[in-house]
């Protein structure tokens, strides 16, 4: 437990650290707010489907965690390449308490963007149907968020150096992102886009981001948690087998 | 389970066990078929040339790497099936550097006493006694990334000892200090191998190092141990008056060829020219 805290508390410390990390990876979100929300407004608007601000905040909520969480999980081949997880593999501590304080951590600061990302279309005008709900809210941040550092830290434990970073952005975060529903409307979409929405585990996690923020659902907060929980726990099982692999 | 019971010198015997140990990466056999063993309580030195295979050995010992045959045993247990059993038994002091750039040395040596179950008053009392120790308290809130090579390297060594296991593993810890800290270090290490018995398996460069502190050596050359034996020993066998003549006759007067790509290689090399003031 004390080792799954102080794991935990590394990865909290480094983010803290880092301010232009955090500064950085705000200006992302930003240009998506700004550029799509008041760019799209009016088309979206004109096409009967009400503001588009307020349907793209969750979405871009969802896209900062997503970024962050694979990012933290991948940070793992960093640590690989400065040679500090040599000294945690070294520790007799199961690698299973290494990996889950290590996604914990990660998670958390995903959570944390988030809610920054979230208090910034607060000041853009954003207003959440039901303050009441916060709560929920970031425990579905804190799901998304633990899923998809998972999935980063599976992908580090296979991955010698950061050569494949770029593959990784365009052929996995990009479209897990791009094909979640984060910028458009799920329902009347060509019947491929349906299926693929449908099996992309982010999709999910803005629904349900959409639907305790703003009342507008086109999963279900039931399905949206079961979906979320079962890929969680897939992804950390595969992260900590795959991590329990690794040689130094 | 306090890491002081857990030290008390046992019968004797041996500690560590290899036998017809192999690992090749692809092709090429780093470690070519060794067998040794080290005593409970020995100060056993591990030398060879650069490119020989001591720390392939080491990393197979403490479960970093998979042997591609041959049998090792730490303290009755197997790396590769019990692995969780071996690492509780030992402490490491890399060759490359390990610590975290982003934390301060504190914390460092904190995240370590943690992971190794280190009880709170003693960890905090042995990290201010061990950092006092390197000459590093004053700067225990600098962050390691701010720290020279030299500093860095003595907060390895600091965080080595921050817990007292069974066998102590130390690859090349003397590498870029100086002579004060090095004699510093030995020093605390022979202490903590007497009242403690805490077995010390380390790798160096420096002959006369080796001459000095160690009860037992093996020399490893091209992934082979070539001989073994006390340092009079040795220099018996090949007629030498000093162990640095004895281990020139024993590995041969080449340099040797770096295999092309390793990193590890391109750092040894790095180390080489820069710790050997040649120009
Ligand atoms: N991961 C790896 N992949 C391929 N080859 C490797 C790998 N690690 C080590 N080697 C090779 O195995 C051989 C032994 O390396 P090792 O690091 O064990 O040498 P060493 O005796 O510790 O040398 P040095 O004194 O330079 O530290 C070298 O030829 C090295 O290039
Ligand atoms: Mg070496």
């Amino acid at each position: 437990m004390k080792t799954i805290y102080i794991l935990w508390l590394r990865q909290i410390k480094r983010y803290l650290r880092s301010r232009s990390r955090i500064v950085g990876s705000l200006g992302q979100p930003l240009l998506f707010l700004l550029a799509l929300g008041y760019g799209l407004g009016s088309t979206f608007k004109a096409a009967g489907e009400g503001n588009y601000f307020t349907f793209l905040a969750p979405g871009v909520i969802g896209m900062s965690i997503i970024f962050t969480a694979i990012f933290s999980g991948i940070e793992l081949i960093w640590d690989r390449q400065f040679g500090f997880l040599k000294e945690t593999m070294v520790a007799p501590v199961s690698r299973l308490n290494i990996m889950v304080g290590r996604t914990l951590g990660g998670a958390t600061v995903a959570t944390m963007q988030g809610l920054i990302v979230f208090f910034i279309t607060l000041f853009f005008g954003f207003r959440p149907e039901n303050w009441a709900l916060l709560p929920v809210l970031i425990i579905f941040m804190l799901l998304v968020a633990l899923l998809f550092t998972a999935l980063g830290t599976a992908i580090a434990s296979v991955l010698e150096d950061m050569q494949g970073f770029q593959l990784i952005m365009n052929f996995l975060v990009m479209p897990l992102f791009f094909l979640s529903g984060a910028l458009f409307p799920i329902e009347n979409l060509p019947s491929v886009l349906t299926v693929l929405v449908g099996i992309d585990p982010l999709s999910y996690g803005i629904d349900s981001f959409r639907s305790i923020l703003s009342g507008t659902a086109s999963f279900g907060l039931g399905l949206d948690l079961s979906v979320l929980v079962i890929v969680t726990l897939f992804c950390l099982g595969l992260g900590s087998y795959l991590f329990s692999r690794i040689e130094v | 389970m306090s890491t002081e019971d857990v030290n008390r010198p046992k019968a004797d015997g041996t500690i560590i066990n290899v036998s017809g140990l192999i690992k090749k990466f692809g092709e090429f056999t780093a470690v070519d078929n060794i067998s040794f063993s080290v005593k409970r309580g020995e100060i056993f030195a591990f030398l060879g040339p650069n490119g020989a295979g001591k720390s392939t050995t080491i990393k197979m010992l403490t479960t970093l790497l998979h042997p591609t045959s041959g049998e090792i045993t730490l303290d009755g247990h197997n790396p590769v099936i019990d692995s969780s059993a071996v690492r509780r038994s030992f402490g490491i002091v890399f060759q490359d550097p390990s610590l975290d750039d982003e934390l301060t040395a504190w914390e460092n040596m904190e995240f370590h006493g943690v992971l190794y179950g280190v009880e709170k008053l003693l960890r905090r009392k042995r990290i201010e006694e061990l950092m006092k120790f390197v000459e590093l308290w004053d700067r225990r809130d600098s962050l390691v990334k701010e720290f020279s090579g030299g500093m860095k390297r003595r907060l390895e060594i600091a965080r080595g000892l921050l817990h007292h296991p069974k066998v102590m593993f130390l690859d090349e810890p003397t590498l870029g200090l100086d002579p004060q800290t090095r004699n510093h270090m030995w020093n605390y290490l022979k202490e903590l191998n007497k009242s403690e018995g805490v077995t010390v398996f380390f790798t160096t460069h420096y002959m006369e190092e080796a001459d000095r502190v160690a009860q037992r050596i093996a020399i490893i050359d091209h992934g082979k141990i070539v001989a073994s034996g006390s340092s009079t020993e040795l220099k018996e066998r090949t007629g030498k008056s000093s162990l640095e003549e004895a281990f020139l006759e024993l590995t041969g007067k080449t340099i040797r060829e770096e295999e092309a790509g390793s990193i590890d290689h391109l750092r040894s090399m790095r180390r080489m020219w820069r710790g050997g003031g040649k120009k």
